[in-house]
């Protein structure tokens, strides 16, 4: 069959299939340009600009400012307070998201009943409403009468104010975000478990390779693309994060856990567009790093 | 490869998959099942205790020590909710939103998708580069001049204003051309032989097929937009345009802080519809999972 059309080059219904091809590409390209990426260009434009809340109408009649939104940026102490925070929620909470996903996924990939109950029971906070879910959780870190602590006071722990302290707010929202979001990664990780054949660890129990053996070198390594690609979508996701710190702490206390993201809106709704932008475009400067260094990281070794 | 296999063999090799499912969990040690068992429990008992804390007054929610089953039971939460309250307003406006943005990713995105996947056209790859570029791009970077846009096109406050950024993402289009990339391109050529035009072609033979593929994307879609929050946040105004989330961010920021029941309420009326879907619709993806697989 596939031997009746010989030469591809020649196809007569090309000029067909291009008009076609336009046709079903016009409304999500029209869309696609006005809304997402005529602003991400525009977005670019407007840190190099002083546009401000008042400019709304005549967005094109500011006056060009270099790159002084930037300099305003890296010399604010406010500036440097969330980046540093958005980076160390990062750093806390990549690698225990994947550590406890790929964890679980392991655990998992042993059993065969109830993997599915157990699966849909650790994937469900993943689809529910942040804003509902900090709600929650913010009553549950309460100092008296929250859940954890009463639990704590089981075996005679006083528990601290977890969303109170400046140096425990942070860590106690970024805990939040792994329990919301390591089941999206560990069913990512259990379908990459799944492609591993079993055949490859039989053979290497068979020459007595023990439990954490046949992991370190069989599984790590046969799934290494799947956790390079789990590490890259949360960490582009967890350098966004926003809406668990507007609703648990305002950014509070004294501004420990306000982000780049929450620091850009903030600036919004002071109506300095020109500043927001800039500080939304070094976040997307960050994303862009940190999913190159994630992929050197996690690549190198092949 | 299993395609090949007459019945006969596709029985045989099936049959040993009881006999090892037996086998594997003999094996599984105890505690792997307390392990497993304890960290559901931990996924599950914020849920358990938002809906049961609902029900209970203010000062017992924040009552100490602690009360898990409510010494008072009552539903004044939810009659607040719904009656003084405009809930039935938001849920209608996430509900209106969500349907508008998940109907717009898988239409547009299925027919675009295709376009990339099995037609050939100038600034094919131009077009596929731009989408993709844009699904690394953080949600703040757009929302400023976003803000100006739907400002000048007078759509701040309205609904189209909430839901029309959102209606053509690139995860849709990235998800709709890697699936019908596997479609067999002999379905195409046959029916051009037959004489069908391309957009009778994309609308006959490939859409038909795409079931799978759009109830996926169509679901992820939903629960995506009911749960969007920043833009909505921007956009909405007045109250009579609030989706779920925004309302109850806002309530839970503003003058209602203190009433904790109502949170609570409002917290398991954003939660419960999606928990929902997820439950029903989860079986039906498995089983087109394996329906697929099968085949």
């Amino acid at each position: 069959m596939a031997t009746a059309t010989p030469s591809r080059s020649v196809d007569p219904t090309r000029g067909r299939q291009a008009v076609a091809a336009w046709v079903l590409a016009l409304p999500f390209m029209a869309l696609f340009l006005v809304f997402t990426a005529g602003p991400v260009l525009a977005s670019f434009g407007m840190s190099f600009t002083d546009i401000r809340s008042a400019d709304m109408r005549t967005p094109f009649a500011v006056s060009f400012v270099g790159v002084d939104n930037y300099l305003d940026l890296i010399g604010n102490p406010l500036f440097r307070k969330v980046a540093f925070n958005t980076v160390l929620y990062v750093v806390l909470g990549v690698p225990l998201t994947m550590g406890i996903a790929l964890a679980i996924a392991v655990g998992l990939n042993r059993i065969t009943r109830l993997r599915g109950f157990f699966r849909v029971g650790y994937y469900l906070p993943v689809i529910t409403s942040i804003v509902a879910v900090s709600v929650v959780w913010k009553f549950l870190y309460r100092e008296d009468g929250g859940l954890f602590n009463t639990v704590l006071s089981w075996v005679s722990i006083a528990g601290p104010g977890w969303l109170d302290s400046t140096a425990l707010a942070l860590p106690s929202v970024a805990l939040m975000s792994v329990w919301r979001n390591f089941g999206a990664l560990m069913v990512i990780f259990l379908a990459g478990l799944q492609t591993i054949p079993k055949e490859m660890n039989e053979a290497a129990e068979v020459d007595g390779a023990g439990g954490w053996k046949r992991f370190r070198h069989i599984t790590l390594p046969m799934l290494r693309p799947t956790l390079l690609f789990g590490a890259v979508i949360t960490g582009i996701g967890y350098l966004q994060f926003f809406e668990e710190a507007y609703v648990m702490t305002h950014g509070g206390p004294l501004d420990a856990t306000r982000s780049v993201s929450y620091f850009t809106y903030d600036q919004f709704s002071f109506g300095n567009y020109g500043l927001a932008s800039a500080a939304s475009y070094l976040l997307f400067l960050a994303v862009v790093l940190l999913t190159a260094a994630q992929f050197r990281l996690l690549r190198s070794k092949d | 490869m299993t395609t090949t296999m007459t019945p006969a063999a596709g029985v045989a090799a099936d049959a040993p998959v009881p006999a090892d499912r037996g086998r594997d969990d003999r094996r599984t040690p105890w505690w792997l099942w307390l392990v497993l068992g304890l960290g559901l429990a931990l996924m599950l008992v914020p849920f358990a205790w938002m809906a049961i804390s609902s029900f209970k007054p203010d000062s017992e929610v924040v009552a100490v020590p602690p009360t898990w089953w409510p010494e008072t039971v009552t539903t004044e939460n939810y009659e607040l909710l719904f009656t003084r309250l405009d809930f039935p307003t938001y849920f209608l406006n996430s509900t209106l939103v969500a349907l508008a943005v998940t109907v717009g990713n898988v239409v547009f995105g299925a027919m675009l998708g295709y376009a990339l996947a099995k037609l050939d056209f100038p600034g094919k790859r131009v077009i596929f580069a731009l989408v993709l570029m844009t699904l690394m791009v953080p949600g703040v970077v757009t929302f400023v001049p976003l803000f100006v846009l739907t400002s000048n096109l007078e759509l701040t406050n309205t609904l189209p204003g909430i839901f029309l950024p959102f209606m053509a993402g690139p995860f849709g289009v990235f998800l709709m051309r890697q699936f019908i990339m596997g479609l067999p391109d002999e379905l195409i050529q046959a029916a051009r032989i037959d004489g069908a035009g391309e957009l009778r072609i994309f609308a006959s033979v490939i859409m038909p097929l795409c079931g799978p593929a759009m109830a996926t994307l169509g679901i992820l879609t939903f629960l995506t937009s009911w749960n969007n929050f920043l833009w909505p946040l921007v956009v909405a105004q007045t109250e009579d345009k609030y989706t779920l989330p925004v309302a109850l961010a806002l309530y839970a920021t503003g003058q209602n802080a203190t009433k904790y029941g109502l949170l609570l309420a409002g917290a398991v009326v954003v939660v419960i519809p999606v928990i929902a879907i997820f439950l029903a619709l989860q079986r039906y993806i498995m089983q087109g999972i394996a329906m697929t697989g099968i085949k």
